[in-house]
């Protein structure tokens, strides 16, 4: 595995920007998960226009292991609310699933946000008040699932990711490594199309990190996609591909050599 | 997210904060238990005021002829109780008149009463004792029994008997150990035979029913009792209550005309129904209900206001919470459920506590006073109702704002 071996793929030539160009308005087909285009984003804070994305054109397969990287203000966090449709964008065009969500309505967005998309934050966000299982539940309450379909795969999620003797601790009761597994197998427990983690080795020592990145590297073996925002070359490093932000706007976006093949595209 | 889900959410909140909680019920629960005692009381008191102080003094479908009212609750002003004194009264005369437009079937009777003191052969000291005479119908009006004994004979009505019946307090004083029947009480010198002895008739505010005798109207007492003539009162007791209301009427009628008053005059004499014996506590009644809905209103809505001000704060504490729960789905109505069906549960559970502490309140005065405080089924029901209500509408404002949250600023906070 030669990590250290990159081959420059600019966003013009690569089979993502054809698939980005080739959607005018048409939502894109089969395995793209997520299209975006021209999205702008821009804020008034008090009185000036921030402008965090000024046109971001991106496209992601289906099974692909994606970092976004980029320093503080480069719009990476906005992006990722973008894509987990914790936001909706001034302009342009974004597809998740074939679904044009940039247009959705509050309650939509919320569906979508419930069945199509799996959150990991830094900060863990576990309600402190609830048992491991309940957490890991949630997502399936809002899906109106009946409480012992409920249980049963809450329990499966916990044991995915090698919890399953801790269900009934609360999160004060697990260390941080613990909480951030709790947290995944809530993301997962509704099988989502995206696994969208943001910074989630943050608030974890490099031991505890290095866990977390073999579960995420797992689950992306298992055929999970898995989009990480983090601005750590270190732990970006952990992903087959690296989107770089840059002042609102993608500035590179390359493959790891080792798995250029096994995508089939062409540099 | 499912009601029963919400509900089992709310109580576990709720329970988390037990301290908290409970303050921010606590107006809801004192308006509660106000409407719950206020209630209770006020229906204790008009059921003891029907039956317990009119409906022993007034018989069914009945009404009195008298010179003034003998109950007479309030309204004692002096000039009042002067007019009332002015009144001419009633005279055996009048019975005739009365009875003759009266219907077949109508039962009446003429009473006299006064007070005189009486002596027993066995006890020196003499009391004053409650002397009735009254015509044959008296006791079936009134649906009064002896206990022991019996009443007097249709000859004892007709001719002068020296015949009585007592009240279970006078056989107690005069014959704490004996039985009475058969033995003698003297009064103004004259024995007299006690034929009967007449089951209790209780006690209202204190004073006791019991110290009386009774004699018929042709007995030597009349003459003590009906001085020239005049005579308490004459009863009359009609069947139904419509027919009550035409025989009043009708007597009223013949009053005015005997006592020749002009149709600008008013009576001036009393036709007593159990009605007009309530009249004044009617009004009263009216009063304590204005409180009975104005106390419970009062802690209703600064229950409400609390509530409302609590689940703000709450809303406010939550921020993160309800962002994480929309980052995982949640709707807006979701989270607006949510912290509805939380405030609208704690405002149930202080209405039921209230409803507790109100039920005991009731309880604590039914034992320390003569008044049957009881508590009424449908105030317990209207009590539950707008306690739940009331946490709604307090809850619309908060639950709202916290539906309405962006969640990425929410998620930041704390």
């Amino acid at each position: 595995m030669s990590r250290d071996v990159t081959i420059e793929a600019p966003l013009g030539a690569t089979a993502e920007r054809q698939a980005v160009i080739a959607s005018t308005n048409a939502a894109p087909g089969g395995d793209w998960v997520i299209v975006t285009r021209g999205i702008k984003r821009e804020y008034d804070m008090g009185g000036e226009i921030v402008r965090a994305l000024r046109g971001v054109d991106l496209a992601i397969r289906r099974n692909e292991y994606v970092a976004i990287m980029g320093p503080s203000g480069s719009g990476k966090s906005t992006l990722m609310n973008v894509i987990g449709c914790l936001d909706t964008p001034n302009e342009g065009e974004y597809w998740l699933n074939g679904a044009r969500v940039s247009s959705m309505s509050d309650d939509e967005l919320a569906r979508v946000r419930n069945k199509e998309i799996g959150f990991v934050f830094q900060t863990f966000n576990l309600l402190p008040r609830a048992t491991a299982l309940h957490n890991v539940e949630l997502p399936l309450v809002y899906a109106g699932v009946p409480a012992v379909e409920r249980k049963k795969r809450a329990r499966e999620a916990l044991e995915r990711v090698q919890l399953g003797t801790r269900m009934d601790h609360r999160p004060n009761e697990l260390s941080g490594g613990q909480r951030q597994r709790v947290a995944i197998a809530r993301a997962l427990v509704n099988n989502p199309s995206i696994l969208l983690a943001d910074e989630p080795t943050g608030n974890l020592d490099s031991t505890t990190s290095e866990e977390i990145m073999r579960v995420f590297e797992s689950l992306a073996d298992q055929g999970q996609t898995v989009i990480m925002v983090t601005h750590e070359p270190d732990i970006a490093q952990h992903a087959r591909r690296v989107v770089v932000l840059r002042d609102g706007l993608i500035a590179s976006d390359e493959r790891r050599s080792a798995f250029v093949e096994k995508l089939g595209v062409t540099a | 997210m499912p009601f029963f889900e919400a509900i089992r959410l709310a109580l576990q909140q709720i329970w988390v904060q037990k301290l908290k909680s409970f303050f921010t019920l606590l107006g809801v629960m004192i308006g509660v238990t106000f409407l719950i005692a206020v209630v209770s009381i006020v229906g204790g008191m008009s059921r003891y005021m029907t039956d317990q102080l009119v409906g022993k003094i007034m018989a069914i479908n009945s009404f009195e002829v008298r010179q003034r009212p003998s109950i007479n609750i309030g309204d004692n002003s002096e000039e009042h109780r002067r007019e009332l004194r002015r009144r001419p009264p009633i005279r055996e005369a009048d019975v005739a008149p009365i009875v003759a437009v009266l219907d077949p079937d109508t039962r009446w009777a003429a009473v006299g009463v006064g007070s005189q003191p009486a002596e027993s052969k066995y006890l020196a000291k003499p009391k004053m004792v409650r002397v009735f005479t009254v015509t044959n119908q008296y006791f079936d009006i009134k649906k009064m029994e002896p206990v022991r004994g019996r009443l007097f004979s249709p000859q004892e009505y007709e001719q002068t008997s020296n015949v009585i019946v007592i009240g279970q307090d006078v056989a107690k004083y005069y014959f704490p150990t004996v039985d009475p029947v058969g033995r003698e009480l003297v009064v103004k010198g004259l024995p007299y035979t006690i034929v009967g002895l007449m089951e209790t008739q209780g006690s209202v505010f204190g004073q006791s029913f019991d110290q009386f005798i009774i004699a018929p109207q042709t007995s030597p007492l009349n003459r003590l009792v009906n001085v020239r003539g005049v005579i308490n009162s004459i009863i009359v007791q009609t069947s139904s209550r419509e027919g009550m209301l035409g025989a009043m009427e009708k007597v009223r009628e013949v009053m005015r005309i005997r006592r020749h008053l002009r149709p600008s005059q008013p009576d001036n004499f009393e036709l007593q129904t159990s009605e007009s014996a309530l009249a004044f506590w009617n009004k009263i009644k009216s009063y304590l209900v204005i409180a009975g809905v104005a106390l419970p209103a009062i802690g209703l809505i600064v229950g409400a206001i609390v509530i409302m001000n609590i689940m703000l704060v709450a809303v406010a504490e939550r921020t993160r919470e309800i962002g994480i729960r929309k980052s995982l789905g949640a709707r807006r109505r979701d989270i607006m459920s949510q912290f509805l069906v939380e405030s609208a549960t704690l405002s149930t559970i202080g209405a039921a506590l209230g409803v507790a502490t109100g039920f005991a309140f009731a309880k604590l005065i039914a034992l320390v006073s003569p008044l049957p405080a009881a508590v009424e089924l449908w105030s317990v029901l209207v009590g539950i109702s707008i306690g739940a209500g009331v946490g709604i509408i307090a809850g619309v404002y908060p639950a709202s704002r916290a539906s309405r949250l962006d969640p990425i600023t929410a998620l930041r906070s704390e």
